[in-house]
């Protein structure tokens, strides 16, 4: 325990600290609103999304399909048409929905576009690869799957949400 | 532990004379309002500093939002202010700012007037200090037409009209200023933003520096 007597402030000590203290709650006052106003990016709450219809089940076969679809993007002030795509086929009764983003570098990636590599999603910029149900093929760039649509179905019109990984 | 990374730093670079130059110079007894209240009339000064630096502060953080074009300047501002946390209040300190320092300035020369500091060998810090009150008017201009609605557009025309009643060179001035001889638009946005937040900025930085090593190098005036 510290005594009582070595409690002493010196008259300087005593103002150092009192200048000190009202400084910095001046320039708390100050920057504190501006810091906060810099990262209200990383705070503001993303929403779950819309869905967006893209096309019929009728369409859908077994095999990867591209289908673009567009959509009301709102980037703070500037409000724009989008244009996004999916690579959709059905597994089964199942519908899959992949986005054509390289999970290596976020080139687009085709179905079928390579002659040496048949049946595969193939990414021109580093040669990255992936099968048929978005699963990367090992030694290639990509580290993980193609990222897979959320997918709804309402009277007979897919709906896509947004692309989420795989693993 | 501060004082440790301070001495460390200090063996090394001897950086004590350095902020001792700077920041440690006697008070003299009639500036100090400790000693007479009325002595506070000598804060103007720095409280005009004190603003200048918040406007400086303020404005790069509006930047971070703002875009310079007739498009979208408006919506940018209408967003940061509504949308985004603080944006009011960061808005805010720029706007009531930007008059407060004008009142600061207008104080600090009333001051140095009518204590007559202006006097010999002062007279060059005084000139200095009239050429950043036309750069802080300057920067008011232009920094007015930023919001790009009604108000500022038809106080800029009206800026741009009084320029042009200039004799003989008005003309020149004013499209100089606004970037086309006949549109207050595009061109007139981009220039005012471009002499608002970076060549008077800088040519206030370059006066302030000067203004303050001619107070170190003069002191202040003696008392009345």
């Amino acid at each position: 325990m510290v005594s009582e007597k070595d409690h002493n402030v010196s008259r300087r000590q005593f103002l150092t600290y009192t200048l000190t203290g009202v400084g910095g709650f001046m320039a708390a006052g100050v920057v504190l609103p501006m810091a906060r106003f810099a990262i209200d990016p990383v705070l503001q709450t993303t929403g779950e999304g819309d869905m967006h219809a893209v096309t019929e089940v009728s369409e859908l076969t077994d095999e990867p399909q591209r289908f673009d679809f567009s959509y009301e993007q709102e980037d703070a002030w500037y409000t724009s048409e989008t244009t996004n795509s999916a690579w959709i086929y059905l597994d089964g009764d199942d519908i899959v929905a992949l986005s054509p983003v390289c999970t290596h570098l976020g080139c687009t990636v085709n179905w079928n576009s390579n002659e040496n590599h048949p049946n595969e999603f193939f990414c021109p910029c580093h040669g990255g690869r992936f099968e048929k149900d978005g699963t990367n093929v090992a030694g290639t760039p990509p580290t993980e799957p193609l990222h897979r649509y959320k997918v709804e179905v309402r009277d007979g019109t897919v709906y896509l949400g947004k692309a989420e990984p795989q693993i | 532990m501060l004082q440790r990374l301070y001495d460390w730093v200090d063996e090394r670079l001897d950086i004590t004379p350095i902020w001792r130059d700077v920041a440690d110079h006697e008070v003299p007894e009639h500036v100090n309002p400790a000693h007479h209240f009325s002595a506070f009339v000598y804060c103007f000064g720095g409280l005009t500093f004190f603003i200048i630096v918040i406007q400086f502060l303020s404005g790069m953080f509006l930047t971070m939002y703002y875009v310079p074009d007739i498009v979208n300047a408006y919506e940018s501002v209408k967003y940061l202010q509504g949308e985004v946390a603080f944006g009011m209040i960061v808005r805010g300190m720029h706007h009531w700012g930007a008059s407060l320092v004008i009142v600061m300035v207008f104080l600090h020369t009333l001051r140095v007037f009518f204590t007559g500091a202006y006097k010999k060998p002062r007279e060059l810090n005084w000139v200095v200090g009239v050429l950043m009150f036309f750069i802080l008017m300057g920067l008011g201009f232009t920094g007015y037409l930023l919001p790009w609605d009604m108000k500022a557009y038809f106080a800029t025309v009206v800026g741009l009209q009084m320029a042009e009643s200039v004799p003989i060179i008005g003309t020149l001035i004013k499209t100089l200023l606004s970037g086309d001889p006949e549109i207050v638009g595009a061109q007139t946005l981009t220039r005012f933003f471009a002499i608002h937040v970076f060549f008077l900025p800088a040519a206030l930085l370059g006066l302030m520096a000067v203004h303050f090593i001619m107070i170190r190098r003069q002191g202040i005036a003696g008392p009345l």
